[in-house]
C-alpha cells in the first residue's frame, strides 16, 4: 500500500488531513489515505460481520425442511437467501481494502475467524425460528442503522442495502412469536422457552460494556462506530420490551425495570464469562457450525471447478458469453 | 468502487489440457450496476466474483436484484475499470471548480424579474 513509502513526519499531517476530513463528516473511499490502523480495525470488524452473516444462515437453514407451513417455509428460505447476500455485500466491502475474499473464507473454515457468539446456539425449536427473527434480526438492525452511518463508504453503503432487507427478517421472526403467543398452552410454553434461551445472548451481541472492549474508543474517534455498544444495547431493549409485553410474553430478567426518570428499560447484570466462552470457541455449537460451513465448503468444490473449467474452455474456443 | 486494480487471474492448478480445475481459485471481480427504472441511470451497486461475464450475470441478479431493485444491469470486469485518483483530486477537477461564471447565479437580473 501507497503508506509504506511515507516518512513519519509526512504521515502524520496525512494523519491530521485524515481525522479532519472525518471530523467534517467526510465519508473514506478505498483509494483515499487511510491510517494502517483504520485500515485493519475495519478489515477485522467488516469480515466478522461477514462471517457473522454467512455462520446466520446455518440454525435457520436447520429449520427449512421442518417449517410447519408452506409460507413459513417460503419465509425462511427467502431470509436465509437474504443473509448470503449480506455476507457478500460485507465481504465486497471488505475487498475494498485490499484483502482477499478467498482469504477471509478461508480463515472462516480453518476456525481461525470471529463471528458473532449469538449463532453458537441450538436452535431447539421452531419458536426459535421466531425469536431469532425478532430478538436476533432485531438486535442486528439497531446496530446495522447506525453502521449505515460509518465514515468507511463501502461499509456504509452495505449497511444501508442490508437495513432495507432485515426489516422483513424482523416482521417475519415477530409474527412467528405472536402467533404462537395466541396458541395453545404448549405453544406458549415453546415460545417462552426459546425467548428464555435467547434473551441474554440475544443482549451480548452488542459486545462487551466500552469500558472493557478495548476497540471501542479508537472506533468512535475515526467514526467508524458512532454509538457505543451499551448505548445499542439500551436502544434495544427500549424497543423490545414493549413488544413483549404486547404478546404477553415474559423476558428472563428479574431486574427488568422501566426508569421514569430516563425513560430506559434497565436491566440486570449480564454473564461475561458465558460471553467470552462462546467467543473464546466454547460455547454449545461452535464446532458443530464450523463443521457444517466447512462441509458445505467442500461439497461445493465440484461446483466452482466445473465453473472455472467451463470458463477456461470457452476462453480457450473464443466463444465469450455474453 | 471496489479494488480496480485487483487482478483477473485464476490461482489454481492447470490440468493437462490447460484448464483451470481447482475449486480453491479466487474468480476474477465484477462491478455490478443496476438500473432502478427505465429512464434513470445505470448506478454502481457493489461486486461480484464470477467465471465469466454470463456467470457474473446471474450472480450479480441473484446478490442484487432479489426484490425488483432493477429493469437492467451491467457487469463489468473490476480491472477494466479507471478511476481517478484522490490524491490529485484537487488540480484534476480543478478546471471546473473556479469557473463561477458557469453557473446561473453569477449573473445579475434587474430586481422584481423572474428568471426562471
Ligand atoms: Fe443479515
Ligand atoms: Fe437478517
Amino acid at each position: 500500500m501507497e503508506q509504506s513509502t511515507i516518512a513519519p513526519q509526512d504521515e502524520s499531517a496525512l494523519v491530521a488531513a485524515f481525522e479532519a476530513r472525518i471530523a467534517a463528516g467526510e465519508s473514506i473511499e478505498p483509494k483515499d489515505w487511510m491510517p494502517e490502523r483504520y485500515r485493519k480495525q475495519l478489515v477485522r470488524m467488516m469480515s466478522q460481520h461477514a462471517h457473522s452473516e454467512v455462520v446466520g444462515m446455518l440454525p435457520e437453514g436447520n429449520w427449512i425442511t421442518r417449517a410447519p407451513s408452506l409460507r413459513r417455509k417460503m419465509s425462511l428460505i427467502a431470509k436465509v437467501q437474504d443473509e448470503a447476500g449480506h455476507g457478500l455485500y460485507i465481504y465486497c466491502g471488505t475487498e475494498t481494502l485490499g484483502v482477499d475474499r478467498q482469504e477471509l473464507i478461508e480463515q472462516l473454515v480453518d476456525g481461525r475467524a470471529k463471528y458473532s457468539s449469538i449463532f453458537n446456539y441450538p436452535t431447539l425449536s421452531w419458536a426459535d425460528m421466531g425469536v431469532i427473527g425478532w430478538l436476533v434480526d432485531g438486535a442486528a438492525i439497531v446496530n446495522q442503522t447506525i453502521l449505515a452511518k460509518t465514515s468507511y463508504g463501502p461499509y456504509a453503503r452495505a449497511m444501508v442495502r442490508i437495513c432495507k432487507e432485515e426489516n422483513f427478517h424482523k416482521r417475519q421472526g415477530y409474527e412467528i412469536c405472536a402467533t404462537l403467543a395466541r396458541g395453545t398452552p404448549a405453544q406458549r410454553e415453546m415460545l417462552q422457552d426459546a425467548v428464555n434461551r435467547f434473551w441474554w445472548p440475544a443482549l451480548m451481541m452488542f459486545g462487551p460494556s466500552d469500558t472493557d472492549s478495548p476497540n471501542s474508543a479508537e472506533l468512535l474517534k475515526w467514526r467508524v462506530k458512532r454509538k457505543t455498544n451499551d448505548e445499542l444495547r439500551q436502544r434495544f431493549v427500549n424497543l423490545t420490551v414493549p413488544q413483549a409485553i404486547a404478546i404477553g410474553i415474559t423476558l428472563p430478567d428479574p431486574d427488568l425495570a422501566f426508569n421514569e426518570a430516563t425513560g430506559n428499560w434497565e436491566f440486570g447484570e449480564i454473564d461475561w464469562t458465558e460471553f467470552f466462552q462462546v467467543i473464546g470457541g466454547e460455547g454449545p455449537c461452535n464446532r458443530e457450525r464450523l463443521a457444517a460451513r466447512r462441509e458445505a465448503h467442500d461439497e461445493g468444490a465440484w461446483v466452482r471447478e466445473a465453473a472455472a473449467a467451463h470458463a477456461a474452455k470457452q476462453q480457450r474456443s473464443g466463444t465469450q458469453a455474453a | 468502487m471496489s479494488a480496480s486494480d485487483s487482478t483477473m487471474r485464476y490461482e489454481g492448478d492447470v490440468s493437462a489440457d490447460g484448464l483451470v480445475v481447482t475449486g480453491k481459485t479466487q474468480w476474477p471481480l465484477w462491478e455490478v450496476f443496476t438500473q432502478a427504472g427505465k429512464g434513470a441511470p445505470h448506478e454502481h451497486a457493489g461486486s461480484v466474483h464470477a467465471t465469466d461475464a454470463e456467470h457474473a450475470m446471474q450472480n450479480a441478479r441473484d446478490v442484487y436484484t432479489r426484490r425488483g431493485e432493477a429493469v437492467s444491469l451491467w457487469v463489468v470486469p473490476a480491472s477494466a475499470i479507471v478511476a481517478s485518483a484522490p490524491g490529485d483530486a484537487g488540480p484534476f477537477f480543478d478546471p471546473g471548480n473556479d469557473k463561477a461564471y458557469r453557473h446561473p447565479h453569477f449573473y445579475k437580473v434587474p430586481q422584481g424579474v423572474r428568471v426562471f
